[in-house]
């Protein structure tokens, strides 16, 4: 029953997604499982919401270091969903003004809009903006052209980097009155390549699209066979342990 | 007082001070503070029997004295607030301290909400309750709905599993929220089975395909096309002999397999530039709105002409 019933569904409901790729008149049911799925994983974020809340309690009231802290985003957390599911601030919307309750969530001007505008957005932009400087601090530490594949993959990080810059194109600006001398267009597109920002063009849509293929190609098929060990059972780590 | 303490004591009162400067020079010049968000008022006119519906949109600074146009001081407030959030943040870079650790639980407790409401209007109310009680959800929360639509049983099924799901707060009987994970998984392999191999197997080989010698109109050899198709197509051969490890990486293969790292290592440090770029690019946005926005320092997109 806590096994076996789980492992049924996951098989039957991940081949009836398979067979409803391949046979037409099951196209419907392919439909009605990404519904559902859409909605269990709408669940999934009520359950996230509130293990967050059981946590932040338990930590609170455990007085924890931190504690206050935990607080602060217990507090965020309770005002923002109850601002955002009572609708704080929404107007009736102009098409149905006799429903109160039937504006959108995220109207321009409502509390919930304030809470995304003005504090959700610019904390995950700035969080995001700040890998910047860790990526590019960890990488003066990490990269040492200790051999060949070191010294292409700096040589090409540096291209990209100038290449997609003013710097880069300023750089690179006597190559196109150079590439003007030479009548034979081959050897004058060859010269104009030599641009920092064609190169990166070149790079980007030759040498790192060949790449990127093989790689999708072996994610593809890493999926795939992952994908079958689960339906058939034989990969049953999401079980758990088994011990409750 | 130590002298971490003193540090940060220094840079608040500079901070507060070259705010002060910046919002007073503001003023002289245009008679208001940087910062201010101005609005426009849309009245919207719904029928006899319902009062108007007034709307709020933001508008610029320098039509501030135009009929309609008011201060809005929850969006100054915002403005300000996302102005300090974003300075709390970038002050992590000098290490951490009170007030990164505060916009980081605040950001933790926003987005949990934020996606919790979200799931909620999108999905639980438009998809599950809408599918299961359309009469109640088109008398009060969805009056869009089609008036022929009926309750579909089916959609019981999620909410069971949904129920399911949220059981596993309960102090027992974790084991019930398998079945809804069960699904969840089940699905997901189904529909990655497919869609991975269609899109990122199939029509990759597809792509790589191409012609090797590319003609133009006038039948001569475009020879750059060409180089490119074989650079490509060869590329894609070789970083898969690196990946083969059926067989021994030695004579060709090995050779092969060796230009096939080079290019993957092209790959990788074009991927890492990118990647960079990318977050100098949100890094440069968020300057932006600090210089622009918040302190009106900048004006690129003109939206403060006349101030």
């Amino acid at each position: 029953m806590k096994r076996t019933v789980p492992l049924i569904i996951a098989a039957t409901t991940g081949f009836v997604l398979i067979v409803a790729y391949f046979i037409p008149y099951t196209e419907t049911w392919g439909e009605t499982a990404m519904a559902w799925f859409n909605i269990i994983a709408a669940v999934a974020f009520v359950l996230g919401g509130f293990n967050l809340m059981k946590n932040q309690l338990q930590k609170i009231s455990d007085r924890r270091p931190g504690w206050g802290y935990a607080a602060v985003t217990l507090l965020s957390f309770v005002i923002t969903l109850f601002i955002g599911l009572a609708k704080v601030g929404v107007t009736p919307s102009t098409t149905y003004p006799e429903h109160p309750w039937a504006g959108s969530y995220d109207q321009e001007g409502a509390a919930f809009w304030w809470l995304y505008e003005y504090l959700f957005l610019p904390l995950s932009a700035t969080m995001f903006a700040m890998l910047a400087f860790y990526i590019a601090s960890a990488a003066f530490r990490a990269f040492r052209a200790k051999n060949v594949e070191a010294v292409i993959l700096l040589i090409t990080a540096f291209i990209v980097l100038l290449g997609r810059t003013y710097a880069g194109i300023w750089l690179t600006s006597w190559v196109d009155p150079l590439a003007a001398r030479f009548e034979s267009p081959v050897v004058s597109q060859f010269i104009v390549g030599l641009r920092l920002d064609r190169m990166t063009e070149t790079i980007m849509n030759v040498f790192n699209l060949a790449g990127m293929r093989a790689i999708t190609i072996g994610i593809a098929l890493g999926v795939a066979s992952t994908s079958l060990k689960v339906l058939l059972g034989v990969d049953r780590s999401y079980l758990g342990s088994g011990e409750d | 007082m130590n002298r971490e303490n003193l540090i940060w004591l220094t840079l608040m009162l500079l901070g507060g001070g070259v705010l002060l400067v910046n919002a007073g020079v503001k003023y002289s010049q245009s008679g208001t503070v940087n910062g201010t968000v101005y609005v426009q008022e849309i009245v919207a006119d719904t029928g006899p029997d319902t009062p108007p519906i007034v709307t709020y949109e933001r508008t610029i600074a320098s039509l501030r004295n135009e009929p309609g146009v008011s201060f809005s001081l929850s969006r100054t407030i915002g403005v300000w607030a996302a102005a300090l959030c974003t300075l709390a943040v970038f002050s992590f870079l000098w290490g951490d301290n009170p007030l990164y650790k505060l916009a980081e639980s605040v950001f933790v407790g926003v987005s949990a909400a934020y996606a919790m409401v979200v799931g909620f209007w999108t999905e639980i109310v438009q998809n599950l309750l809408g599918n299961l009680l359309p009469d109640l959800m088109r008398r009060t929360l969805l009056p869009g709905l089609q008036s022929t639509k009926t309750t579909e049983w089916e959609y019981i099924v999620p909410l069971i599993l949904g129920v399911m799901m949220l059981w596993r707060l309960a102090p027992s009987g974790g084991w019930i929220a398998r079945w809804p994970l069960a699904f969840f998984i089940g699905a997901t392999a189904g529909i990655r089975l497919i869609s991975y191999l269609e899109s990122d197997f199939v029509q990759q080989i597809n792509n790589t395909i191409l012609p090797l010698v590319v003609l133009t109109a006038d039948g001569t050899v475009d020879v750059w096309w060409s180089v490119k198709n074989v650079t490509i197509v060869f590329g894609v051969f070789v970083s898969l002999v690196y990946f083969f490890f059926s067989v021994e990486h030695t004579g060709t293969v090995g050779a092969l397999a060796r230009i096939g790292i080079w290019l993957l290592m092209i790959t990788f440090g074009a991927s890492f530039g990118y990647t960079v770029m990318g977050r100098v690019a949100l890094l440069a946005a968020r300057l932006e709105f600090l210089f622009d926005e918040w302190l009106w320092v900048i004006d690129p997109l003109q939206r403060r002409l006349g101030l």
